[in-house]
């Protein structure tokens, strides 16, 4: 193999696993160690640039960061990042100095449909470059579906107002109440830039028989969500059947249960295991005594003369054909009919672009999505963006900020008469974490520790009412406890090879048998003859160039602890934990030296 | 030294060996040497044979003496017995123990200090008299503890860390075990493991007096250009007669050499030696030709290393005083002292 090439910064990204599964890529050991020393502000802030919304992703989000933290790897459980940052938000102090000010306006105008998490992360980034951002969104207040779909107990009000808050205070222009009715109309008013973060409006139908007679008590999930959010519903009948298996229909559930719902049901085609749903939220769920019950495919809905009394259900069972494709097929058994008052259908959500006309220059493919580049976000119309939901279909609020930062840089490029597909390395600082013969700047005494459980309320209380959270969030103490669990993935173990003098004391100490002298070869070759098993191929080897005696170092990156034993041990500093700060570079950043092109 | 613990965590695909361990289990505490250490590679090493041979911990005793060598033992197999006795007197307090109890694996750890200064006498008597037992000189050539003064084996002519060149003759070890009768002789490198750990692991299974002697840089005192006991220097010089496996009992190891290039040791206790020849005219059944090509590469520069001598059949201490099979430790009284009827039978055969 060649030697690897640390400088480029992909390279140590990777082995910040969290970091780089992360879409906004937020600097996560950084800020965990910011909690550890008591920082919460400073860790607010490193969140608050990345992902804009700590506090409320702090709650809600899907944490694609866990199931890649390499604590994962060597124990149980990851660490609990997702709930630390919302340690960060819980505990800060008044951060309003620290944000960004409103600037002197630039001349430029860019108007955002819709004010969720994509459009709200595009001004952030633009208001303080001096662009007049004007978002509109049919409802009164900002947040999008952050407000209208995530329920109350999960997501209090005031975080939203808080954070969303944050970013109109940039001086954006917030027109709640006001909702887009054609693209035609809104490019005629001459914006320089047009943004739509419009989400995944429409919830899908479920089209079986019975579905327009009982309509009635036949509610679909996200708009019964939002009308709970809004006030408009607040009681559901005694006996209520949950369609679907995702993160709405728990929500879903969890809210009948406080609307009245005392036999709650949630029905999944799928096995229980296969579900789209989070671990944690269908944990929740039942904790809340809320049964999931699965391979049973709604057929039809039952009513007397329009009063819906049950649906019939069709037993399937799962089978796989040679490619390991699943297929549901009927498994013989009887068909069920469960009884119940309402049914709340959370099947899954779709696009909705009514509004855009056909000869606006934006071009939609067949599945009736616009066409969007996935890098740069902008549509085949050049002064139009898309990001969040609206330009690739549901996913997470995270990957929304993620598009949104990539789209505002966009628009910035583009206004400031720059080639919109050269993007921007990210900003990379290195500093070695040595401070004395045997110092370490950061915590390297790993223990094995297991998860802290977050706190939460007391299910009879928290049942009571719908605006109750449910999670308590850690105490101070709980929160040191989980945020020392965190293996410092981002302090590097670098290694010069001109200092080695191959004495082995790097490989003996190691703890994880991560490093091999050997000789060089492919790397499916080496993989072979490493000191321990090679597990996860996509993790990378850390080859260096050839050494006295002609062999090479190779490190499996997979699971080394990043507890500097190889540096601690190194008579001669070829080993040295150094910190790589990795930072995206979002629109307005300090000018990048380097690029590279979207293609 | 390191001050924070070595973490508990393993890697998840560690291998087991028959006992169900993996290799961390046979360690000990963390070192306490010099980073860099070549000692600390000879303990990493004791720990690879130790688990290749799936021994049980708690039938071993490691004793040793007084020197950075004698701590080492503190650091690998910290479930097995160990006894750290005065400077030099690591073989008779091994011997004593070998005859109380026979049943233990032995294995004797000092340094050159320890077995060619103060302790050479013992380290003389305890090879002549074939204690069973696996003897590791850990060998760098200075005394470390006192800031690198010339050992006795430091060879004439090698210079300090100083510059001061040595004008005493140096005692080879090796030479020394040959011709003391050792029925295991071996020299090889902290540097090298592939070579160390087979060689370790056959002196474990031999029966006998098992002599190693590992050249083990000293990072801090004798590291350095005109050194002759230096990474560098001992990487150049170094001329291995042969490689080594050690096949035992059931473990299908292939051995992919060319065929005749091998040749197979079976030791007392049916374990193989597979031995890869790697100089021709080297036969290590030959103590008088051992001897001799030793001297011949010592006087052009080179440091002879691998397996130099073994007596396959070789016989030990309780063979030659015709002990009972039982270890003495765990005789009991009525055995030990069969009353006076048996005394005054066993006086009255002698009148």
């Amino acid at each position: 193999m060649k030697p690897t090439d640390i400088a480029a910064p992909d390279y140590f990204h990777k082995v910040v696993d969290c970091q780089w599964a992360c879409p906004a890529h937020t600097p996560v050991p950084e800020y965990i160690r910011l909690i550890a020393q008591g920082r919460y502000s400073d860790a607010y802030m490193i969140n608050w640039k990345s992902n804009v919304f700590p506090g409320i992703l702090g709650r809600t989000c899907d944490r694609p960061c866990e199931p890649a933290c390499r604590r994962g790897r060597v124990e149980e459980t990851p660490v609990a990042i997702c709930r630390l940052k919302r340690v960060a938000a819980d505990f800060k102090d008044d951060i309003t100095q620290r944000l960004p000010r409103p600037s002197a306006k630039n001349g430029k105008r860019v108007a955002f449909v819709g004010g969720g998490p994509a459009s709200l992360t595009v001004a952030r980034d633009l208001a303080p470059l001096g662009y007049h951002c004007t978002v509109f969104d049919a409802d009164a207040q900002a947040g999008g579906m952050m407000r209208s779909q995530i329920p109350k107990f999960r997501l209090p009000d005031s975080v939203i107002d808080e954070e969303t808050g944050y970013i109109l205070g940039l001086g954006v222009d917030f027109k709640g109440g006001h909702r887009i009715e054609s693209m035609k109309a809104l490019l005629a008013e001459k914006y320089d830039a047009i943004f739509v973060g419009s989400g995944a409006p429409r919830g899908r139908e479920l089209d079986i028989p019975g579905r327009k007679e009982a309509a009635a008590n036949v509610h679909i999930g996200i708009d019964w969500l939002s009308s709970v959010s809004f006030g408009h519903t607040d009681k559901i009948g005694k006996r209520v059947i949950v369609l679907g298996g995702g993160n709405t229909a728990m929500d879903c559930c969890r809210t009948a249960r406080r609307l009245g719902g005392e036999e709650v049901k949630v029905v999944v085609r799928s096995g229980f295991e296969e579900m789209k749903a989070s671990a944690w939220e269908k944990e929740d769920a039942l904790h809340e005594d809320i049964p999931i019950l699965n391979f049973l495919v709604p057929t039809a809905f039952v009513h007397d003369n329009g009063k819906l009394t049950g649906i019939t259900f069709q037993k399937v069972k799962a089978e796989y054909d040679a490619k390991g494709r699943r297929n549901l097929v009927p498994s013989g058994e009887p068909d069920q009919t469960i009884e119940c008052d309402d049914v709340l259908v959370a099947v899954g959500q779709e696009n909705a672009f009514p509004w855009i006309e056909q000869d606006c220059g934006i071009e939609f493919d067949k599945w009736h999505m616009p066409k969007v580049d996935p890098k740069t976000f902008v549509s085949t119309n050049p002064k139009v963006f898309f990001g969040g939901d609206a330009a690739f279909g549901p996913k997470n609020i995270i990957w929304a900020v993620a598009q949104g930062h990539d789209a505002a840089l966009s628009i910035h490029k583009m206004l400031s008469g720059e080639d919109v597909t050269e993007r921007p390395l990210p900003e990379v600082h290195i500093s070695s974490q040595k401070m004395g013969i045997h110092e370490w700047s950061y915590d390297n005494d790993i223990s094995n520790d297991k998860r802290y459980k977050v706190p939460h309320r007391d299910k009879v209380i928290a049942l009571k009412d719908i605006r109750t959270e449910v999670e308590l969030g850690y105490d101070v103490k709980l929160a040191l406890g989980e945020a020392e669990r965190c293996l410092n993935c981002d302090v590097q173990t670098v290694f010069s090879t001109s200092l080695c003098i191959e004495c082995d004391a790097c490989v003996d100490i190691c703890p994880m048998d991560c490093i091999t002298f050997t000789d060089n070869g492919e790397e499916g070759d080496l993989r072979q003859r490493l000191k321990a098993p090679s597990l996860h191929p996509d993790q990378d080897l850390y080859v260096s160039s050839d050494l006295k005696t002609g062999r090479v170092m190779v490190k499996d990156e997979d699971v080394c602890l990043h507890c500097g034993l190889c540096a601690e041990r190194c008579p001669t500093g070829a080993w040295d934990m150094q910190k790589y700060l990795i930072e995206m570079t979002h629109a307005g950043s300090a000018c990048p030296t380097k690029s590279r092109s979207a293609a | 030294m390191t001050y924070i613990a070595k973490p508990k965590f393993h890697h998840p695909g560690l291998k087991k060996n028959e006992l169900g361990y993996t290799h961390r289990d046979y360690e000990g505490k963390i070192s306490t040497l010099c980073a860099g250490c070549g000692h600390d590679s000879i303990t990493a090493s004791i720990i690879e044979a130790c688990y290749e041979l799936s021994i049980e911990p708690h039938r071993v005793a490691k004793i040793s003496g007084i020197g950075c060598s004698s701590k080492t033992p503190d650091y690998f197999l910290g479930n097995s017995h160990g006894f750290n006795s005065v400077h030099g007197r690591m073989p008779s307090v091994l011997t004593g123990a070998n005859l109380a109890n026979r049943d233990l694996i032995y294995l004797g750890v000092s340094g050159d200090g320890d077995s060619a200064s103060i302790g050479f006498g013992q380290f003389a008597h305890s090879i002549r008299r074939g204690v069973n037992m696996t003897y590791i000189v850990e060998n760098n050539g200075v005394y470390g503890l006192t800031k690198g003064q010339f050992s006795a084996t430091a060879d004439r002519g090698s210079k300090s860390k100083k510059g001061v060149t040595n004008t005493d003759n140096a005692i080879d070890l090796v030479a020394i075990a040959l011709q003391l009768g050792a029925t295991f002789v071996a020299r090889s490198f902290s540097g090298d493991k592939t070579q160390l750990v087979p060689l370790i692991a056959a002196a474990i299974r031999h029966k006998g007096a098992s002599f190693i002697d590992v050249i083990s840089p000293c990072i801090a005192f004798n590291n350095h250009a005109g050194s002759t006991k230096s990474f560098d220097y001992v990487r150049e010089h170094n001329d291995a007669v042969n490689r080594l496996d050690v096949l035992v009992g059931r473990d299908p190891i292939a051995v992919d050499y060319a065929p005749g290039t091998v040749q197979m040791v079976e030791q007392h206790d049916g374990s193989r030696i597979a031995l890869r020849k790697i100089d021709a005219d080297y036969d290590p059944h030959d103590r008088l030709g051992a001897q001799t090509f030793l001297q011949k590469h010592a006087a052009k520069g080179q440091i002879v290393t691998g397996l130099l001598y073994v007596d396959p059949d070789a016989e030990d201490l309780h063979e030659h005083l015709n002990t009972v099979e039982t270890p003495l430790n765990t005789l009991e009284a009525d055995t030990l002292c069969p009353g006076s009827a048996m005394l005054d039978k066993f006086n009255a055969s002698l009148r």
